[in-house]
């Protein structure tokens, strides 16, 4: 992708967030979209391309009353809205489309017409994981950590000052789930849920969505909203089965992803204003600045311990209060695009100031996939 | 006596040696013909360089363990908390088993510990690899 050619023009969460008992897991795609299409100024009518996970694109598009010519259903997890960011420049750039739409809503809590595939019991984690009595994200993304924490020395501290850090940010926000400000004690007396990890070191479970509108570079000053012009992407796949990761201790589709965006960007780590880390659990955040190449191996951990990502650190680190504090509807991935593009209109809650580069990094399945977006405010 | 039955596998045309082998007492891995690389999950063709010359062999039953978390909530099949493990085999592959024969604390379960395949029936077609601390 050409850096700067395609801007982000709309981008907008469900009107409310948490626990959404009047609208099922369509109901907030489209409040999502709505929100996101009257920040951009336009109607279903302009929209020309589709993007969505979750919900397929045929069942979005027919919702809202959009006819595309472009269409991606790219479902890999969470960071699938960072994939289909990358996708939908590529589409634009190309001339296949000219204004893109892209929704995520998921009843997470309330899990009204929620859409969960289920594992076959003849897929490859059907035979050779879940007979051992996984049970979701916590069991299974959780899995690499001791690995990571014998080979690097790290601690159960270390994994809960992430989450204490980060409800720092949560509490500068107010639509925030979490905001009381937490202490390391706090999150090491919380209730266990899969050794090494308590209660506090997961994420939330809550209802949300959210919708991003992309269009090109040139088309962007036609809109009413300030631009957020992309300027590096990247995505990758590793395995459906977190027991055959190539390495514990850091994820091969984020060092491919996040390698891949940095040099589209053409950036260098310390011109990075602000940055976004998928962290459905305390241990994604020190992968992250590690694969990303923020910090050395085996150093993140004392990255954050020593606040260069707490608020005003050196290098501010899911503002929103993130995954563990902010919303987790099961797909972040949204999220944290909505926190990026905030920050590069400088209208974020906990606002960074003078902010004009942001990296929004994504996680998909269990270190299953990974997408890197990273954007500016300046054209 | 945990409530319940645990996920039960089912095995596909590409994973019957697999299955067949642990219902025999063996743990059996795919070594590539033509590059002699050792790899799991099975598969009829080698996932490094491709070549569909492969053959099925007898591995140790010897691993160590590698990572785990010891899950505290109820899951059908298991009486929490339960260690979910990744056991790392001497011909090099990983896999998720449980561990058992051992108290599931982090006391007890040691990161590189020596570990051996202990074979748990399920039923008439189904054996799991589950693993064991090594005997001295």
């Amino acid at each position: 992708m050409k850096p700067k050619s395609i801007a982000i023009v709309g981008a907008a969460e469900t009107t409310e967030l948490g626990r959404i008992p009047n609208l099922s897991q369509i109901g907030l795609h489209a409040d999502a979209a709505l929100n996101a299409m009257k920040d951009a100024g336009i109607g279903p009518k302009d929209i020309d391309g589709i993007a969505t996970a979750g919900e397929t694109p045929v069942t979005i598009a027919h919702y809202l009353g959009i006819t595309p010519k472009w269409v991606d259903g790219t479902a890999v997890g969470g960071c699938s809205f960072m994939i289909h960011v990358r996708h939908a420049a590529a589409a634009l750039e190309s001339g296949l489309c000219k204004t893109v739409l892209i929704t995520h809503g998921e009843s997470g809590r309330s899990g009204i017409a929620r859409s969960r595939p289920a594992v076959s019991p003849g897929s490859l984690a059907g035979q050779f994981e879940l007979p051992y009595g996984p049970m979701g994200p916590p069991t299974l993304f959780t899995i690499p950590v001791l690995r990571y924490m014998k080979t690097y020395g790290i601690t159960e501290e270390h994994l809960a000052t992430v989450a204490v850090v980060q409800r720092e940010w949560a509490a500068k926000n107010p639509r925030a789930t979490f905001r009381d400000p937490i202490t390391v004690e706090d999150v090491l007396n919380s209730r266990m849920i899969a050794y090494p990890f308590r209660l506090l070191m997961c994420c939330l479970v809550t209802d949300g969505g959210g919708a991003l509108i992309l269009t090109t570079a040139d088309r962007a000053k036609d809109f009413p909203t300030k631009p957020v012009y992309l300027v590096g992407t990247g995505e990758s796949v590793e395995t459906p089965m977190v027991s055959q990761m190539e390495d514990f201790t850091s994820s091969r589709a984020f060092r491919v992803a996040g390698a891949k965006a940095f040099e589209e960007a053409g950036i260098t780590h310390k011109d990075v204003d602000h940055l976004m880390i998928y962290d459905a659990f305390a241990h994604l955040p020190i992968y992250g600045l590690e694969d990303l190449g923020f910090c050395e191996k085996g150093e993140a951990a004392a990255f954050i311990g020593e606040r260069n990502t707490a608020p005003g650190g050196k290098l501010p680190l899911n503002t929103n209060g993130g995954g563990l504090s902010y919303m987790h509807s099961g797909m972040y991935g949204m999220y944290a695009l909505q926190e990026s593009v905030r920050q590069m209109r400088h209208t974020a809650p906990a606002q960074v100031p003078g902010a004009k580069l942001s990296v929004c990094h994504g996680v998909g399945g269990m270190f299953a996939a990974s997408g890197t977006i990273i954007m500016t405010n300046e054209g | 006596m945990p409530e319940g039955q645990r996920a039960r596998p089912q095995p596909t045309p590409e994973t019957m040696h697999f299955w067949e082998g642990t219902k025999a007492g063996e743990l059996r891995l795919q070594r590539c013909n033509a590059c002699r690389k050792v790899y799991f999950p099975p598969r009829p063709f080698c996932p490094h360089c491709a070549s569909r010359e492969v053959s099925v062999f007898r591995a140790s039953g010897k691993a160590r363990l590698y990572s785990y978390v010891i899950h505290h909530r109820p899951v059908p099949g298991f009486t929490p908390p339960y260690a979910i493990a990744v056991v790392e085999l001497d011909e090099g592959p990983r896999l998720m088993t449980n561990i058992v024969d051992c108290p599931q604390t982090p006391e007890a379960l040691v990161l590189d510990m020596p570990v051996e395949v202990a074979f748990e029936k399920m039923d008439d077609e189904i054996t799991l690899p589950l693993f064991r601390p090594a005997k001295r």
